[in-house]
């Protein structure tokens, strides 16, 4: 398909402005100010960029298109209705440093969703300031800083305490909140190795982060002892929410002992992903760290008046403009008042769907942890890729010819050809087995003709498209005349990169 | 007998028979690896659920409580600004494959998203003049943060230098990161609404980024090309901080040497919606390429040699270099980004232009016609100004806003807010949106309300 810039006519426009009549010519422009060369944006006419960007969705696959197992993302149906309520003028067209008593409702939904956050997280003050589940990380470990900080523990504490199935981001926010990182090993039932943990827990460390249920989608048995540990040393428990859709309702991070918790919104909450974003990572604290929150924090103020707080002498400051992603926390807050306590049942659901799942692909593939699941699981390809040389990126390529987005790959890094499967709560039981029988379907194909894995897909817009040249030469924009001859030597990625996550 | 929710689609039996061939009896046998202790044991104590026709009626309500741009005349700006968004970008991202898709892991796929950001990339590259932009940061504010990870890395040096004439948010921001990456950072004052660029290059000595905005928050515009030499004269990475719509009219950073230039995308394609979601861009010199934050979508070929697009240079990235990633963004803000494309297109060249002339006039128009109200004086006389510009209106602005708002006119941000010594001073906004009309309805409200 071709980029809209090879669509482009000089001369075309898709925009009409407004033209003022008998306004002053506008101010000479210092000669090394003014721009020289016009920017070379394409100009088509508007029912062409429409046809080019619905040709490019149809080239896409969301949600809305189908079955989307995507381990540790929580692809689940995002309402419509939230669409039509982040859209009404008065949020979309409502100006963030409008004065308080001109934004009533908006800070009046944020308080109200920070209250709801408060009581499924089992904790006493929400910021929902950060970005994404990655700058709720920082935040948190900047909070972190901060609370040792003013106890006088900042030279002391110096490591950060993650286990070896966490996610990339948490030990890259060790790294960026300029703390040391302590791995810990996994242990043979998936659980954090509490003896492991012991020889390197002590008063250098300055927290935990943990995913629970983890990654590998267990929930660990251990929680209650590791709870001790770091809490016994003085130190703090980061919990990261990715996986929070596992426990709403059930288990709150709060009460397992957590002090600091980012949710995801995007994830559990149902903001639509956008193909990469938005997000939005609120965080969640105990009372301790109130103080530290960034600012401005939103409050209720008397009489049911909402307003903005700057006045915080302890904060870490500000880790995004003005109070964070509005258009998103509309959204979730209607998601999350069309739940009110059923969430209990969203996450059981979503449990339920994961364990049948389970249930019916476990005999067909390596399962390296068998215990019942909670949200999602983990399987390997592992005997797949020894005896017919078909790897989990072969099976996940073949799946697309099934029109199923692919689960996440090759994390978490501890089990080889990993498989990573999260059905959420969305799905209806005729999805999840046309997709356990396409899962089965590939099992043998796999012994009986694995070119149809290896040469997958045979039916998307593109066949296997090759990442280790793209990263090898890099054509990272388009460049007009001289864009470089699109054939090349191809070669099959093999790239076993994590896709997921 | 609960009602079976609209978002859940298996039915009694469905579960009866799902529970069977897992093996289980129910499903709170599902949770049998939970401790007792750390088990909720009651309801959430939350409102009981909403059916949409609720929600909406609830949720509209709280709409109608805020005083937007259609129902207030608004010349608020500083950093977010009422410019019109058309309809072909709320048709496109509208679109479910691309609403509802996560970050494009799996090429084939997602063909549609990646190629949308290499678009993307494409354009940012063409109004900064830069080699490489990456598919979006958070926003405005954040993008400063990780170019001053860049430049730490790349210099190996500890020190930022950001002018006072850059958004007190993005100031903010850079600050807080700065405590976790050991950076010091040094502020360098304005001298009439403008950087010196002396002091700016006595400040620049050992610092791994000069961080300027052009236009300033101020709006006025700063010598960039000589703020740019006397970083680079230091050995710091010069950073712009652009505004996408300026660069119809003003030169790309790339060109007076810029390393790196960012800003918020929001202003080209995204509603103010209260602060968010919108765009970062980041874009970079060749050079910078392996140590940019985030994602990067580059051309590749297929087994049948037919051109496509993948995630790229993924080695930089959490994912996979972990602990010495350039960064821990993974979600960034595609969506919006792709908006932003969308209306770039809209707008094309020669509309870019004209949009930043129509700004240029109107905002010089809006400019006379308030210099010309008594008690009302523009504070930065003699400095060019692009969108936006500072005004003393001989009282504290921000009664001034509260008497101009009763009038049904927001008349811009009060500067004493941020800036010590400005309490009197207000910095109006004017966009394409503001007809000669409704300026002179804000030279009026100003004139009555003004000290």
């Amino acid at each position: 398909m071709k980029l809209i810039y090879e669509k482009s006519q000089a001369g075309r426009r898709a925009s009409a402005l407004p033209r003022y009549e008998n306004l002053p010519s506008p101010p000479e422009l210092p000669e090394e100010l003014r721009r020289s060369e016009p920017p070379r944006l394409a100009e088509v006419p508007e029912f062409e960029l429409v046809r080019h960007f619905t040709e490019l969705s149809t080239r896409n696959f969301g949600v809305d298109t189908g079955f989307y197992p995507l381990g540790s993302c929580t692809m689940k149906y995002n309402p419509r209705i939230n669409e039509r309520l982040a859209a009404l003028p008065g949020f979309a067209r409502l100006h963030p440093l409008q004065d308080e008593d001109g934004a009533q409702g908006a800070l009046e939904l944020m308080w109200r969703l920070q209250e709801i956050l408060a009581e499924v997280t089992g904790l006493h003050a929400v910021s929902l300031q950060p970005a994404a589940g990655s700058q709720g990380e920082l935040t948190g470990l900047l909070l972190v800083r901060a609370y040792f900080a003013a106890r006088g523990e900042a030279e002391q504490r110096r490591t950060v305490v993650i286990p070896d199935t966490a996610h990339g981001t948490n030990p890259a926010s060790v790294t960026m909140a300029g703390y040391e990182l302590t791995p810990v090993r996994t242990d043979a039932r998936g659980n954090i190795d509490v003896d492991d943990l012991r020889g390197k827990v002590d008063e250098h460390t300055a927290a935990l982060m943990l995913t629970n249920p983890s990654t590998v989608g267990l929930f660990d048995e251990n929680i209650e002892e590791i709870e001790r540990i770091f809490h016994g040393v003085g130190a703090l428990m980061y919990y990261d929410g990715a996986n929070l859709n596992a426990v709403c309702g059930i288990s709150r991070p709060g009460d397992m002992g957590f002090d600091i918790v980012h949710i995801n919104l995007h994830k559990t909450f149902s903001q639509p992903h956008g193909g990469g974003g938005p997000g939005g990572g609120p965080v969640a604290v105990r009372e301790s760290l109130e103080p530290f929150l960034p600012v401005p924090a939103v409050v209720q103020q008397d009489e049911g008046r909402f307003g903005l707080e700057y006045d915080r002498p302890q904060t870490i400051g500000k880790v995004r403009g003005f109070t964070g992603p509005f258009g998103v926390f509309v959204r979730s807050y209607a998601f999350l008042r069309m739940w009110g306590p059923r969430l209990r049942e969203m996450s059981e659901v979503a449990v339920l769907n994961a364990n049948y799942v389970l249930a019916r692909l476990k005999e067909a593939y390596d399962l390296p942890f068998d215990r019942l699941c909670m949200h999602e699981f983990v399987l390997s390809a592992r005997t797949l890729k020894r005896e017919h040389g078909c790897t989990a990126l072969d099976v996940a390529k073949r799946l697309m010819d099934y029109s199923f987005h692919p689960p996440t790959i090759y994390f978490p890094l501890i089990v080889p050809e990993a498989l990573m499967i999260e059905p959420t709560e969305t799905e209806a039981k005729e999805t999840l087995d046309a997709f356990c029988d396409a899962m089965l379907a590939i099992v043998r194909e796999a012994g009986e003709e694995p070119e149809l894995l290896k040469e997958a897909p045979h039916h998307r817009p593109v066949k296997r498209l090759d990442e280790v040249r793209a990263a090898k030469r890099p054509v990272v924009k388009y460049g007009f005349e001289e864009h470089p001859d699109a054939k090349g030597e191809p070669k099959v990625a093999a790239a076993e990169a994590p896709k997921g996550v | 007998m609960t009602q079976q929710h609209p978002f859940l689609a298996l039915t009694d039996s469905d579960r009866e028979e799902m529970l069977g061939a897992i093996g289980v009896g129910t499903v709170d046998e599902l949770f049998r690896d939970l401790p007792e202790a750390v088990r909720l044991g009651r309801e959430l104590r939350l409102e009981p659920p909403l059916s949409e026709q609720e929600v909406y009626a609830h949720v509209a309500a709280l709409a109608e409580r805020n005083a937007d741009a259609s129902r207030e005349l608004s010349f608020l700006g500083a950093g977010i600004y009422d410019h019109y968004v058309p309809a072909v970008v709320d048709t496109i991202l509208q679109r479910g494959e691309l609403l509802t898709a996560y970050t494009p892991y799996q090429p084939e796929m997602s063909q549609g998203v990646l190629q949308a950001i290499f678009e993307y990339q494409t354009a940012i590259c063409e109004l900064t003049g830069m080699d490489v932009s990456n598919a979006s940061g958070y926003d405005g504010t954040s993008v400063a943060a990780d170019a001053c990870y860049v430049a730490k890395h790349a210099t190996g040096r500890s020190k930022v230098v950001v002018t006072e004439a850059t958004n007190p948010q993005v100031r903010q921001v850079v600050r807080t990161y700065a405590a976790g990456f050991g950076l010091e950072i040094v502020e360098v004052p304005h001298r009439n609404g403008t950087t010196d660029p002396d002091e700016l290059e006595r400040a620049a000595v050992d610092a791994a980024a000069v961080i300027f905005q052009q236009p300033n928050f101020f709006g006025c515009l700063e010598p960039a090309p000589d703020l740019v030499a006397r970083a680079t004269e230091a050995g710091a990475l010069p950073v712009a901080h652009v505004d996408l719509l300026s660069l119809g009219v003003l030169e790309a950073p790339g060109r007076y040497g810029a390393a790196l230039a960012l800003g918020e995308g929001q202003a080209a394609g995204n509603f103010p919606s209260f602060g968010g979601p919108h765009y970062g861009v980041l874009a970079a010199r060749e050079e910078f390429i392996r140590r940019m934050p985030g994602r990067i979508v580059g051309e590749t070929v297929d087994t049948a040699r037919e051109r496509g697009y993948v995630l790229t240079l993924q080695t930089r990235e959490q994912h996979i270099r972990r602990e010495k990633a350039t960064s821990n963004i993974t979600t960034n803000q595609t969506l919006l980004a792709l908006g932003g494309l969308v209306y770039l297109t809209w707008l094309g060249p020669q509309g870019l232009r004209e949009l930043g002339e129509t700004c240029l006039s109107l905002a010089a128009y809006a400019k006379q016609r308030l210099a010309e109200q008594a008690g009302l004086e523009c504070v930065f006389a003699g400095q060019t100004t692009f969108k936006e510009f500072a005004v003393r209106v001989g009282r504290n602005a921000r009664e001034v806003v509260a008497a101009a708002r009763e009038r049904g006119v927001h008349p811009g941000y009060a500067l004493g807010r941020d800036y010590e010594g400005m309490d009197d001073v207000l910095l109006v906004a004017i966009t394409e949106r503001r007809t000669p009309d409704e300026i002179d309805r804000l030279a009026d409200v100003l004139a009555e309300v003004a000290g």
